[in-house]
């Protein structure tokens, strides 16, 4: 079998387990953790009748012994029904197919974005180290890095909302629009799909301000590993020998320079994604924006266990994709690491 | 072959010879550790420690009690203003450093211990012990920190307790997975070998001459975790996951100011106190880095 492909199969395979690993801590987490389930979710007077409760563990399986449980639980996991939510009273699939892409349009241009200003400002930095301009990256990237998600996130609806009016008071779209027809349940692109530009207009002017704070946070994180490495390949005798035979700048800068860079950004962005999911969680609650982090959140607050873990579980199977697709990525970028 | 007490002598010193140099403090009177922003953060975190052994008497006020109108702007008498509940924000925010500072600390020393345990004995054993912790250290990376520890907070119920739980859980691996890669390394060290082959036992060996040579790592990372464990409480209480109110607490501070923007001294001053922390803790984290690894710091200041 080609090494690629033998490489490819050994992760596949470790994140598979992983993700069976996941299924048991969100398990343990909802049927063990929390103690009584019935007295959870039973009223007092109900949990006192030793028949009702009686009733009900038969009906959850709760008089099952916990492997039991554990198979019922992956059996229903396998077949996306992740529980029902005591808030909503909708099961937690459908909450998230409903929640998932407010997320997705938020968190992947702030990806993006947050790829382009990293490897823009890491690699400025790196060409004037030590100079008052890589102070002042650095320095506000210390400041990102150092700064609580949610408050920043009100730090701008401050600034940007109360006080200069720029943007709108969160949420996705204005009172005045009705959502555009769903087909991705992505506002921009529904709205584009539909041919609503005035729709799309509105959905996009509300992405400003979610997608400009996820930005920063992620290229404070990223920039650290972008510079370090620039400043490495600046220093290598290949860059040296480009300089010393005459190439133009513009050309070691692009074609040298700048593809070196991206390598790190890739090693990291799978940790950058988890912050990035992170901070959503923190952020959408500030902006009321109605995503993932939301859901989350107000399932935090009300202890919705169901609903919290549901997330979680989506989260941690979407995190260990990515994770294997980057380190996929890697190797068939750079074949050193593949062979390892 | 007999083994001659000299022969100790030279394999006790060869590890006291690496522990010294390794040491945090060995030698912080010379080089380039005190740069002027080195003092600063150190000066910040002395500061904060300060306030916070003697907020009875620095706060101006009880921070749980009333004592003025409601969402006072600040003024001579509240200088950073009144909550929602007639409460001073910066009596609050003094008292607010003696819960995030010891906290951030126990969940860091939490960590350190765990970490500690699993990294050493993965690195130290190897095989399936290595297999298996290495294992239990993905599993919980494979979850975003923030949420793991929201959801592990929420399932034991909301509480200071289970908020250091929660994040304890979620930061082990990290020291598990730098201690282990220490140790493997220092494991192979002559010093190491030589003592094992002279017969000392596993434990003596592990606390004689693995310990203090593989924790430099380690250590320097938890002087920067300390502020990453100072924002994650905040976030858990932020999302109700923390103290319970009326705890003076950081993060549940904020959240009560962004119910209105317009009261906006309510939030912007806990956000204050977190970042000052946390980026000193940052800077300090940093600059104990570049005096132990020169390599890195080329890498920063050349």
């Amino acid at each position: 079998m080609p090494p690629l492909l033998k490489m490819i199969g050994k992760r596949l395979l470790s994140a598979l387990v992983l993700l069976w690993g996941v299924t048991v801590v969100t398990f343990l987490l909802v049927n063990v953790v929390p103690g009584d389930p019935a007295a959870a979710n039973l009223s007092q007077q109900a949990y006192d009748d030793p028949e009702i409760r009686a009733a009900f563990e038969a009906k959850w399986g709760l008089d099952q012994p916990i492997w039991v449980q554990y198979v019922r639980y992956l059996g229903n996991i396998l077949q996306g029904d992740l529980g029902t939510s005591q808030q909503t009273h909708r099961p937690v699939a459908e909450d998230l197919s409903q929640y998932v892409p407010a997320t997705i349009e938020i968190a992947l241009p702030a990806m993006a974005l947050a790829i382009v200003v990293a490897v823009g400002l890491g690699m400025l930095a790196a060409m004037r180290k030590n100079r008052p301009t890589d102070t002042g990256i650095r320095s506000a990237a210390l400041v990102g890095l150092s700064t609580p998600p949610f408050w920043l996130a009100l730090v701008a609806l401050y600034v940007f909302f109360y006080l200069l009016g720029w943007v709108p008071n969160g949420g996705r779209l204005s009172n005045i629009y009705d959502p555009p027809p769903a087909v991705t349940g992505m506002y921009t692109v529904d709205a584009a799909i539909a041919g609503q530009w005035d729709v799309f207009g509105d959905a996009l002017w509300h992405l400003v301000l979610p997608v400009g704070i996820l930005t920063a946070l992620t290229v404070s994180g990223l920039l650290r590993f972008v510079r370090s490495a620039m400043i490495e390949v600046l220093d290598a005798e290949y860059i040296r020998s480009a300089i010393a035979k005459g190439l133009p700048r513009r050309i070691i800068t692009w074609r040298h320079v700048f593809r070196a860079g991206l390598l790190p950004v890739l090693t990291v962005s799978g940790l950058m994604l988890a912050s990035l999911l992170g901070g959503a969680v923190l952020v959408e609650q500030v902006l009321s924006w109605p995503g993932l982090g939301q859901y989350a959140y107000k399932s935090a607050i009300s202890l919705d266990l169901q609903a919290i873990l549901g997330v979680t579980l989506f989260i941690a199977v979407v995190y260990t994709l990515i994770n294997l697709l980057v380190d996929v990525l890697y190797s068939v970028i750079d074949p050193r690491i593949g062979a390892k | 072959m007999t083994i001659l007490p000299s022969d100790r002598v030279a394999v006790s010193r060869a590890s006291r010879f690496r522990r010294d140099r390794l040491r945090v403090g060995g030698s912080l009177g010379t080089g380039s550790f005190w740069r002027p922003l080195t003092v600063v953060s150190l000066g910040i975190i002395v500061l904060w420690c300060l306030l916070a052994a003697f907020a009875p008497w620095v706060a101006p006020y009880d921070p749980l009690e009333t004592v003025g109108d409601n969402l006072q702007p600040p003024s001579g008498a509240h200088w950073m203003g009144t909550d929602d509940l007639g409460r001073d924000v910066l009596s609050r925010l003094i008292w607010g450093s003696r819960l995030s500072l010891p906290l951030a600390v126990a969940i860091v020393a939490c960590s350190l211990l765990v970490g500690g345990i699993v990294g050493l004995a993965a690195g130290y054993f190897g095989k399936a012990v290595d297999n298996v912790a290495m294992r239990l250290a993905d599993l919980v990376l494979a979850f975003p920190q923030i949420i793991l520890a929201m959801a592990v907070a929420a399932a034991f119920g909301p509480s200071v307790g289970n908020a250091v739980l929660a994040l304890v859980i979620v930061s082990w691996p990290l020291y598990a997975r730098i201690i282990r890669s220490s140790v493997l390394s220092v494991r192979e060290q002559e010093y190491v070998v030589a003592g094992r082959l002279l017969g000392l036992p596993t434990l003596r060996s592990i606390v004689k001459d693995v310990i203090p040579n593989s924790a430099g790592p380690a250590l320097v990372m938890s002087t920067i975790e300390l502020g990453n464990a100072i924002l994650m409480l905040a976030a858990l209480s932020f999302l109700g996951l923390g103290p319970r109110p009326p705890a003076a607490e950081w993060g549940a501070m904020i959240a009560l100011g962004s119910q209105n923007l317009g009261n906006w001294w309510v939030s912007l001053f806990p956000g204050l106190a977190i970042l000052t922390i946390v980026m000193a803790f940052n800077l300090l984290g940093d600059a104990i880095q570049d005096h132990l690894d020169p390599r890195s710091r080329n890498a920063r200041t050349r």
